[in-house]
């Protein structure tokens, strides 16, 4: 798994509640074995139209923003399970995605794959539009390790929660595997005293 | 200390803990599909990792599978490579798969506890968000993304936080014509879809301990809706009445032995809970989604309630609905029963016993779509194929189908339709296709009427 320490960029405002999976990557794109290539089709029926003519007012569209951060609505990433959304967000160039919620599933999976969620509040996330809205320019500074997003130029400056062992594994690029794997011997010592329950 | 069911089930699985940090979770059954698992396969091939427990899966081909002619070669290349994919993954590993056309073959959250696999006092996970579904035997179970299936496949085991408690308890009579789908849908329109994010949700009152299993997994199936990474319903009589029997249940004094020990699980009296909601089942009718999330629903007598929010006229002119209007009389196309929220038996009963004797009204295209080759073979015993054909609708082979429409099972651009799946998202259906979903029973009436009625006026 890739580094995460700080980052500074401009973002992109999607400034919609209850951004699901299915839009993040609709369904017909999940047939790869692979987690190649799912970046091309990112928001696919939000970014192109039935004539696969870019929709040219949709925020990704806009060449007015750029950046690897994106700001969300609520909720974003509910709906199903599929990792292949976290694999289109980072594939696409995403480092960073900061709502004031997100569903449980994506935001495990984003952790799983170095991307990382950023939960600020709603008005701290209110604030973030209005800083974009008014200069698209402006640039975000995000430092994991002191747990800070500041927009830069601005009063705007919060902290943010993370549970340490995911810190931990996204400053070092260590995934669960490795750790699961140390603990190994405790496993099975755990399968032969449960015995009577499976 | 009082317990939970869903802290009993928990305490029993944790292996260990990392101070400050998540516990690592044991997991008993760990369910795959074609669509969710090749990645994982690549990961701990890539890494030199062997399966650590190849006889604590069950796979089964499901999402990316043809619903008609599935004795065939599966015509779309990219859909073949997946479900080969899977195979060989499967049989290089060891891994017990129900491939297409297998007698035990289905929708994964229909075929495992069809077959026994489901237990009470189990955790169970599968790369799939209605893995919730389980939780209706008093499992712990919930959906994983595609690096959880690789971390169970190299330790059957998973590194969790552990959730915190919600109680949703419904008491009192159901009214006639309001199924356990009307049920849910309710909670999850009063609630919102992420009322449960970061909670799992048990289920009580004597509603759902009035219902059957299916009705039980219909409502466990769409806790995810609400934002809860499961649901779960003490298990009862019920509950090891319908896995006795069945292909991988305990036998004989094991299966007594098991009783036991699942009576044990019940919530105890006094146990508390960090949220707890409660409603009355009278308050509840035939219900009917209008927007594109599941949260948008209304009782189906109700009008489109006025929001100021942004994203719900979003959703609204996605949908081509006002604020303010009746669903009922609006010209429908398409119907689809089926998903792993309604295509077991009993659904299929509910619909076949509306059907009986009328006709499919001309202009909706319907597909019935059972959950698993058990229920298809269930289906025709029953006699209910009979009664489907007789009145114009046609029965496709089993799959996820329609609900996500990743095979050909695809409703057109602009086109409503109502469907019995989980989720009425922008283009789930097919690419700006339009979902609202419902109760088996108003999904039928809805493909004989070809509009939407009030089917509670049929029961007053």
């Amino acid at each position: 798994m890739e580094k995460f320490s700080t980052l500074t960029s401009t973002a992109i405002p999607l400034k919609i509640s209850n951004v699901d999976t299915d839009q993040i990557i609709p369904a017909r794109f999940l047939k790869a074995t692979d987690k190649k290539g799912f970046g091309d089709n990112l928001f696919r029926d939000w970014r192109y139209d039935k004539q696969e003519k870019l929709i040219p007012d949709f925020a990704l569209n806009n060449t007015k923003y750029s950046g690897s951060i994106l700001v969300a609505g609520d909720n974003f990433g509910c709906g199903s399970s599929r990792e292949h959304a976290a694999w289109a967000l980072a594939g696409y160039g995403f480092k960073v995605i900061v709502s004031s919620f997100f569903a449980d599933i994506f935001k495990g999976n984003a952790l799983n794959n170095g991307l990382l969620p950023i939960q600020v509040s709603e008005e701290i996330l209110e604030q973030l539009f209005a800083a974009i809205n008014n200069n698209a320019e402006v640039q975000f500074k995000i430092n994991l390790e002191t747990q800070t997003l500041a927009v830069l130029g601005t009063q705007i400056e919060t902290t943010f929660d993370i549970d340490p062992y995911k810190k931990t594994c996204l400053i070092n690029g260590y995934d669960d595997i490795d750790y699961l794997l140390s603990k190994k011997d405790k496993i099975e010592a755990f399968e032969l005293q449960k015995t009577h329950l499976i | 200390m009082k317990k939970t069911l869903f802290d009993k089930v928990w305490d029993a699985h944790v292996v260990d803990a990392i101070d400050n940090g998540p516990q690592i979770l044991y997991i008993d059954k760990h369910l795959i599909h074609e669509v969710t698992s090749p990645q994982a396969f690549n990961e701990l091939n890539d890494r030199n990792i062997p399966i650590f427990r190849p006889n604590q899966i069950v796979a089964t081909a499901d999402h990316n599978t043809p619903t008609e002619n599935q004795h065939l070669p599966v015509p779309d290349d990219l859909s073949r490579h997946q479900l080969e994919q899977l195979a060989k993954n499967c049989t290089a590993n060891n891994i017990t798969l129900y491939e297409l056309g297998h007698k035990y073959n289905g929708i994964v959250h229909v075929m495992a506890p069809e077959l026994g696999v489901t237990q009470p006092g189990m955790t169970m996970v599968c790369g799939d968000s209605h893995t919730s579904t389980h939780g209706a035997f008093g499992t712990i179970a919930f959906g994983i993304g595609t690096s959880q299936v690789a971390q169970v496949f190299a330790s059957q085991c998973l590194l969790l936080t552990k959730p915190k408690s919600l109680r949703v308890t419904v008491n009192g009579t159901l009214k006639k014509g309001v199924l356990p789908k009307d049920v849910i849908l309710y909670i999850i329109s009063k609630l919102g879809t992420n009322s449960g994010t970061g909670y799992f949700c048990e289920y009580a009152g004597n509603v759902f301990e009035n219902m059957s299993m299916e009705g039980r997994m219909t409502v466990c199936n769409m806790s995810i809706e609400m934002g809860a990474r499961g649901g779960m319903i003490a298990p009862d009589e019920t509950t090891f009445e319908y896995i006795k029997g069945r292909e991988f249940a305990p036998k004989g004094t094991d299966f007594e032995k098991k009783v036991a020990y699942w009576k044990t699980l019940p919530t105890d009296d006094g146990a508390t809970f960090d949220k707890e909601y409660t409603f009355d089942a009278e308050d509840i009718e035939p219900m009917i989604t209008y927007g594109t999330n599941p949260g948008m629903g209304i009782k189906i007598s109700e009008t489109i309630p006025n929001s100021e929010s942004e994203s719900d006229k979003k959703s609204l002119a996605y949908m081509n609905f006002t604020a303010g209007e009746s669903l009922i009389g609006k010209p429908i196309n398409y119907v689809f029963i089926g998903s792993c929220t309604n295509s077991r038996i009993e659904d299929f009963r509910v619909a076949a016993n509306y059907i009986k004797g009328k006709q499919k009204a001309d202009n909706v295209t319907a597909w019935l779509v059972p959950g698993s080759r058990q229920v298809e073979t269930q289906i025709i015993e029953e006699g209910l194929k009979d009664i489907f054909e007789a009145a114009g609708f046609e029965l496709r082979q089993p799959g996820c189908s329609a609900c996500l429409a990743m095979n050909d099972d695809k409703i057109p651009q602009g086109e409503y339709c109502v469907s019995t799946s989980n989720r009425n998202f922008e283009g789930r259906q097919g690419q700006g296709s339009r979902t609202i979903l419902a109760s088996p029973l108003v999904a039928a009436a809805t493909a004989v009427e070809g509009t939407i009625i009030d089917v509670s006026k049929q029961f007053v």
